[in-house]
């Protein structure tokens, strides 16, 4: 029987591996934006089995706002991916590094 | 959805359609020709709206079914947000001008990301609370990215949306887990469930997440990391506006958060917005100290005062929650006339934020020079100016709620911060002959610098009348 706990057990895998393609990935952005896009999702996992969980349709419609948001911030995310790769001539993350932090 | 729902929302209501008919509108008529007057317009639209929410309502309603708050907390966190949006705005249209910035865009996502932070510091609801936290974040993300053709520019708001992208997906996280375990969205019922006693083990979980996620909006240390890139890079305009107006909405937000929904467990959260708050203030001042640019230097010196505003905070009393409000406003005030005098740095019509274009200044012109010596006296917190008491009223607060370890390490960082803003003024009036900047300034910013510098003067008589305010605004949070 699938329980309310599985389901959390991979939406915590799947956050995990966001965060650490955030910060493992030495190869392009992109690759940052799909990590982001993972992070988000895992969380709406969460959501609806909580959601489900407690017979309630909050979480449900809570999903629905981070799917539109999600989508907005990819688009803008890759809008800004442009116009670095316009004047950087790249898009790997070793190349973003004209400041250091 | 009743007449009293949207009468409660309706200056938001009003930006929001102000926003989209000036996008429309100037899409179609003239576009960047019209950036300028648009600009204005705003600033105006921005103050009008202070006023209105400000002088024109008055007590306690709630909207929505307890999505949306608008209280006296709500208010003073608007005020602050619109006035401050608004001198932002103005000081900045002489730079976007000459550099040729001054796009359509700017004026109406900054109006966009201030109605963010309006429905954030009103949010009742872990739902209003993202939708808010990501309508200020996505407008912000492309204003760090103004500057197209530069490098500088698009990597500020890469390093930014990647950052606040991965801030927002641990705030989700956050919420989810809180939902989980609380069984609602709503602060009321989050604070209701926890006021039975026996804390779920998970809910401690996705309020360490909600707070770990908001760290990231106000750049508290260990989560600071983007903030000296983001503010070096972007254009100094939009530096001077995240420096100002998204800090007072992001600590409004987490004192909001950690009261209405966390309030029953004060012992639980205060510890760890303490150990933020020592970290923020220490690696503020001691990372600053290195820097040789000047916005990288207020990056580090907002890093730094966010950590005091969040003494106040941590104390968990309502004297503490007025002395975070008043720090705040203090902040932003000398935040606006420092960056209007760094809007006006330039060399040969480049503009130069090096440390070392401040050389000799006095003998420039000594009246800039004066007005940026009080400005960076009150950053320091050095006594007679106002940042000295903004620093008090916190320090005051911690030792009020026997935090008194929490109020000598407030101390000793402002000791350790003193030094990299006296080290500006050193250059200016005791600094080597050299290239300086050309000591010019446009009418906006001179009138900026000079009222701010005058405020953080005369203010010592009695706040302008914002202690009381924010004392209405705190009894009005804390309950």
């Amino acid at each position: 029987m699938v329980g309310l706990e599985h389901y959390l057990a991979v939406a915590a895998a799947l956050f995990v591996v966001g965060i650490f393609g955030i910060f493992l990935n030495r190869k392009n952005v992109i690759v940052i934006l799909m990590s982001i896009e993972l992070m988000l999702l895992s969380v709406n996992i969460n959501l609806v089995a909580f959601s489900s969980f407690h017979g309630d349709l909050v979480g449900q419609i809570f999903t629905m706002f981070v799917l539109t948001v999600a989508a907005a911030e990819a688009a803008i995310g890759l809008a800004i991916l442009v116009t670095f790769f316009r004047s950087r001539g790249s898009i790997d993350v070793e190349d973003v590094n004209v400041m250091k932090g | 959805m009743t007449p009293i729902d949207f009468s409660t929302v309706l200056p938001e209501i009003t930006l929001a359609l102000v926003a989209m008919a000036a996008l429309l509108g100037v899409v179609y008529t003239g576009k960047d020709a019209l950036a300028s007057s648009l600009n204005w317009g705003m600033a105006g639209v921005f103050v009008i709206l202070a006023f209105w929410i400000g002088i024109g309502t008055s007590g306690e309603r709630v909207a929505f079914d307890g999505l949306f708050n608008d209280d006296p907390f709500a208010r003073f966190a608007k005020v602050t947000i619109l006035l401050s949006a608004a001198a932002v705005l103005a000081i900045s249209h002489d730079y976007m001008v000459k550099r040729g910035l001054m796009r359509f865009e700017y004026p109406i996502l900054i109006a966009l990301s201030v109605l963010g932070m309006m429905f954030m510091v009103s949010a009742g609801d872990l739902i209003a609370l993202y939708m808010g936290l990501e309508l200020q974040s996505l407008a912000l993300y492309v204003v760090a990215s103004l500057r197209r053709d530069s490098v500088k520019s698009s990597e500020a708001g890469l390093k930014y949306f990647v950052l606040g992208s991965l801030s927002s997906g641990i705030l989700l996280y956050g919420a989810a887990l809180t939902y989980g375990y609380a069984g609602t969205t709503e602060f009321a019922g989050i604070l209701s469930t926890l006021g039975q006693g026996d804390v779920p083990l998970g809910l401690i979980f996705g309020l360490v997440f909600l707070i770990t996620g908001l760290a990231f909006k106000v750049s508290a240390v260990p989560f600071h990391m983007w903030t000296p890139d983001v503010y070096e890079g972007s254009p100094t305009p939009v530096t001077a506006f995240f420096a100002t107006a998204p800090k007072v909405a992001a600590m409004a937000l987490l004192a909001r958060l950690m009261y209405d929904a966390f309030g029953a467990i004060p012992g639980q959260w205060g510890q760890v917005i303490a150990v933020l708050s020592i970290l923020s203030m220490f690696v503020g001042a001691i990372a600053a100290i290195g820097q040789r640019d000047i916005k990288r230097l207020m990056a580090y010196s907002s890093i730094s005062h966010m950590g005091f505003a969040m003494i106040g905070l941590a104390s968990g009393t309502v004297f503490g929650v007025q002395a975070m409000l008043i720090y705040v406003v203090i902040y932003v005030s000398m935040n606006i006339g420092t960056f209007a005098f760094i809007l006006s740095m330039e060399r040969d019509g480049v503009p130069v934020t090096t440390i070392d274009g401040l050389n000799m200044l006095s003998k420039k012109a000594p009246l800039q020079a004066l007005a940026m010596l009080v400005l960076l006296f009150s950053l320091a917190g050095v006594p007679p100016m106002l940042g000295f008491f903004g620093k008090f009223y916190v320090l005051q607060a911690a030792v009020n709620a026997d935090m008194t370890w929490l109020a000598v390490s407030g101390a000793v960082a402002s000791v350790i911060g003193a030094f990299y803003y006296l080290r500006v003024v050193y250059f200016m009036y005791f600094g080597n002959e050299g290239d300086g900047i050309d000591a010019q300034i446009g009418r906006v910013q001179w009138i900026a610098l000079m009222g701010s510098a005058a405020v953080m003067v005369f203010g010592v008589v009695n706040l302008f009348g914002v202690e009381g305010v924010a004392q209405i605004a705190a009894e009005a949070l804390v309950r």
